[in-house]
């Protein structure tokens, strides 16, 4: 082993090539049962040492079990077919024998950094831990390689944040130092699971650069290979040579990524192509009623200050500041910036479900604090909302039909049980789904279904204006779009409003007609989408439209 | 979408989420058989005024009917001397009734809880027999039956503690959960200056103060009963009050006592629900313990606390102190059995396999094809 100063490339391992001539992983007839319920099924692919190949597909198409397979970590599952590593069967290596491989010659990247981390030690006492285990380095020489590999990682002051712990680093910071981790003992193969999915666009794109990078680097020394499994086809054909693409546990097409870009053969490859939400708008009417006004709105929390003072009095956060935006009948007005920007808040605000410290929300003209009584009920039923995450948004207590007519018995009293049910039936065609649904309880249906419920659920009411808080965020992309298509559809049949919060401009891009860009609280850009991301004024939209073309 | 709508509408009902956790905990064999053997011998010894008591169910004598099991009859009524109510057990009441076309109907056992038998012919306490099943007590009172009523004492005083514990623990764990902040802050110092009280001595005190009985007991006991559970039902009120469905339901004009009821607490009962067998038999033994100890219940009553405490000051007569012991043990076992059966019953990480007792089970694949579905997206993870 040398003495380089640069580890990460270090050169002379012993394992570089393994058996002359063998692919470095190569993954045969490779099949995945839980419970007789085949979730991965008679998959085989190729990965040539110094390769970077894309496992692609949505949720649920066994990409990431592929994965876990490799590292034979799954639990209570039958796995079958054969997966070689530089020539040898891991499937017949013992568990003794995998636990040595594990971190040492093939590693992962995780898509959570916050969760893949142990909260109670700190980043550089987990890498020294691999390295002190793998590479049996003493303590004094692994802390030494730990700093490198996190300044290498581009992590500023890698002598202070190594004695940090998880929490104290941001995100992209901790899936910095996760990386770091990966590399510390120079695998062979780095398997990267989503590695960019949690992250916020703009560090999206500076981790996917690092990763390249990285890869580069080490490919040429000792031919490591990266695994990147991920459902975002715009990353594939800026980081891999190679793609394959799974579609419910099979492997439906792979081959090199100007091919499957370019003459894509298989219609779910197609599909997921072509999952790029087009706009379809009407423009709004010149004399459409503004309908609701946010003048100068603030939302701040309180915060525990430090030390003895906290015990007195608290500070104050402001998520929101000096917030002014209008929102006019049948207008989309979308709101884009990243996690943290205070949009959610200022959603809340709207809703009049958080207060305001400062400044007034206006619906028809009049201030929402201002209702009282019946009035301020039918406020309630004409603004209404859909979140983001459709797993804990419909209570998995209540049948479908108490979940969409709850609201219609609060708001209409005087119906009774057969119109009721007639109404929901209805507002769930008009989603998409049919009556036999009404008994049934959340956790039967997809995620994709549940947001179809959750917006009959907000559709029932007959609103003026939805706010939908990041509706489309936690589904798959051909998902997201059939929803995107359903909200264009009922926009246009009812004349809705909508405040359509997203960090995801692509789909800003196509639903909204004016856009309000946040940063930290801050309204910092705000006017018709064409020009706003045509002519960005701000520099924070700049940056934010050049992540996002990045994906281009 | 189009797939949707064309599709043949018929309603398919699912199991209500309270079903589907009934038929998971009937799989689970040792959990439903303690559940059934529980409730049978909870069942049973309600009934022991019927089949194990000192007064004959019916009794017909010199043409009359007579029914000392719901009225107290005096001696002089059956040929007796003196006005006192008759003692059945009595060889000479017995004897009475051997006339012709008279009988009693006695009990399978003739013995009540509290009976002294002044005809034993061991002295007490007297080994097992014909006349008395387990023997008696060093008062002479028949251990089976003390054993019975004991059960059924220490069985209603769990669930009635169980119950007030219960319902003081979600309303305080409900308010603080869901409306949190302040109220929160405040509640939760009051609770722990509260639960800093020393409980054993406050309830010798007042033991000395007041006439010991079943209800001062449930009264002392319940004042810090709930405590715990507050904390397991606030923690899933402030789980469950951030969920986007509560959220939703804000949006929606929901009152907050609306959102409670309907959408907060029914989500948050998994801790309560799983703990309720284990409260029993905490209760169980807390009443078993302060009888030991001569704090709990008035002397006269049955209870298995005491007959413990006999047993210790009768070594020698282990047919009083084995069979409670027993009977105790037997007790918490099943509760034990029940609530684990119950914890895996409502614990979602364990699925559902398919094929279960429901006949609706497995119902995804049943779903009629939407768009969505043709894609998969996901699918309920």
């Amino acid at each position: 082993m040398t003495q380089s100063s640069l580890d990460l490339s270090g050169g002379g391992n012993i394992n570089a090539n393994g058996a002359a001539g063998a692919a470095l992983l190569s993954v045969e007839d490779l099949s995945v049962q839980f419970a007789g319920h085949t979730v991965v099924d008679r998959i085989s692919f190729t990965l040539e040492s110094g390769e970077r190949m894309a496992l692609v597909g949505e949720s649920g198409s066994g990409k990431s079990v592929t994965a876990l397979a490799i590292l034979r970590l799954l639990e209570q599952a039958r796995v079958s077919g054969a997966i070689r590593l530089g020539g040898e069967d891991l499937l017949r290596k013992s568990e003794r024998a995998m636990r040595g491989l594990r971190g040492a010659d093939v590693a992962m990247i995780f898509q959570e950094p916050t969760s893949a981390f142990n909260p109670l030690y700190s980043v550089g006492n987990q890498i020294v831990e691999t390295l002190m285990l793998h590479e049996a380095l003493d303590a004094g020489p692994a802390r030494r390689r730990a700093i490198e590999l996190l300044d290498r990682t581009g992590i500023a002051e890698p002598g202070r944040r190594v004695d940090s712990l998880p929490h104290q680093l941001s995100g992209g910071q901790r899936q910095r130092a996760m990386i770091a981790m990966a590399l510390a003992c120079r695998p062979r193969l780095l398997l990267a699971d989503e590695p960019t999915t949690a992250l916020d666009v703009t560090i999206r794109a500076q981790i996917i650069d690092l990763l390249l990078e990285l890869q580069q680097e080490a490919a040429k020394e000792r031919g490591m290979g990266v695994l990147l499994i991920t459902h975002d086809l715009n990353l594939v054909r800026r980081f891999a040579h190679k793609v394959a693409v799974m579609e419910r546990g099979r492997l439906v097409e792979r081959g090199p990524v100007e091919t499957i870009f370019t003459a894509p053969q298989h219609p779910y490859t197609l599909k997921l192509l072509n999952a790029q939400p087009q706009r379809d708008l009407l423009p709004v009417l010149p004399i459409a009623p503004v309908l609701l006004q946010a003048h100068a709105v603030t939302v701040s929390y309180p915060m525990r200050r430090p030390g003895l003072a906290g015990l007195f009095r608290s500070a104050r956060f402001d998520a929101v500041s000096a917030a002014s935006l209008s929102v006019r009948q049948g207008e989309t007005v979308g709101v884009v910036g990243e996690s943290g920007s205070g949009k959610s808040s200022l959603a809340m605000a709207l809703l009049g479900l958080q207060r305001a410290a400062e400044g007034s929300v206006e619906f028809h003209g009049r201030p929402l604090t201002h209702y009282r009584g019946r009035d301020s009920r039918r406020v309630r039923a004409n603004l209404q909302a859909v979140f983001q995450d459709p797993y804990s948004s419909l209570s998995p207590r209540h049948t479908i039909e108490r979940i969409v007519g709850e609201g219609l018995a609060l708001h209409h009293p005087e119906l009774d049980a057969t119109v009721l049910r007639d109404k929901v039936i209805a507002v769930l065609r008009e989603v998409g789904l049919d009556r036999t649904i009404l008994q049934r309880y959340p956790h039967e249906f997809s995620g994709g279904q549940r947001q179809r419920i959750a917006i009959a659920r907000a559709l029932v009411l007959e609103p003026q204006i939805m706010v939908l808080d990041e509706p489309t965020s936690a589904l798959d992309v051909s998902i997201q779009l059939q929803v995107l298509k359903l909200l264009a559809q009922l926009q246009q049949k009812f004349n809705l409003a909508y405040l359509f919060i997203s960090h995801d401009l692509d789909v800003i891009r196509a639903m909204a007609h004016r856009v309000v860009v946040m940063q930290d609280g801050h309204i910092v850009e705000q006017g018709a989408t064409e020009v706003v991301l045509a002519t960005p004024s701000h520099p924070y939209t700049r940056q934010l439209i050049k992540a996002s073309l990045f994906h281009q | 979408m189009s797939q949707a709508m064309s599709s043949t509408p018929r309603v398919l009902v699912s199991p209500t989420p309270r079903q589907r956790i009934w038929a998971r905990f009937r799989r689970q064999r040792l959990g439903y058989w303690s559940l059934l053997i529980f409730l049978s011998l909870f069942v049973i010894s309600a009934a022991a005024p019927l089949w194990s008591n000192d007064r004959p169910l019916v009794v017909r004598y010199q043409h009359t009917w007579y029914f000392p099991l719901v009225k107290t009859y005096p001696e002089l009524t059956f040929g007796g001397d003196f006005p006192t109510p008759a003692d059945y057990l009595d060889p000479f009441i017995k004897d009475r009734f051997q006339g012709p076309g008279d009988f009693a109907l006695y009990p399978l056992n003739h013995y009540s809880y509290d009976t002294l038998n002044y005809f034993a012919s061991a002295p007490n306490p007297a080994a097992p027999s014909r006349e008395n099943w387990l023997g008696t007590d060093d008062r002479g009172r028949d251990v089976f039956a003390r054993l019975l009523y004991g059960f059924l004492v220490s069985v209603t005083f769990a669930l009635v503690l169980t119950a007030i514990g219960t319902v003081l623990g979600i309303i305080a764990g409900a308010l603080q959960g869901y409306f949190g902040g302040r109220l929160d802050l405040t509640a939760q110092r009051l609770i722990e200056i509260w639960g800093a009280l020393p409980e054993l001595y406050l309830l010798i005190i007042f033991a000395s103060i007041f006439q010991p009985s079943l209800l001062l007991l449930v009264i002392l006991l319940s004042l810090f009963g709930w405590l715990g559970l507050a904390d397991y039902v606030r923690a899933e009120f402030l789980r469950n009050r951030s969920q986007d469905y509560v959220k939703a339901a804000r949006a929606m004009g929901l009152s907050s006592w609306q959102i409670i009821w309907r959408h907060v607490l029914p989500n948050s009962l998994t801790p309560v629900i799983t703990f309720l067998p284990f409260r029993m038999s905490a209760a169980i033994l807390a009443l078993t313990s302060l009888d030991f100890l001569g704090l709990g219940v008035p002397p006269s009553t049955p209870s298995l606390g005491e007959l413990l405490a006999q047993g210790k000051a009768n070594l020698d007569a282990w047919w009083i102190s084995l069979p409670t012991f027993g009977i105790l043990v037997a007790t918490l076992l099943l509760l034990t059995f029940m609530g684990d059966a119950l914890r895996n019953a409502m614990d979602t990480r364990v699925a559902d396999h398919g094929g279960g007792v429901l006949p609706v089970a497995g119902l995804s694949a049943a779903l009629p094809p939407t768009a969505d579905e043709s894609l998969r997206d996901g699918g309920p993870a």
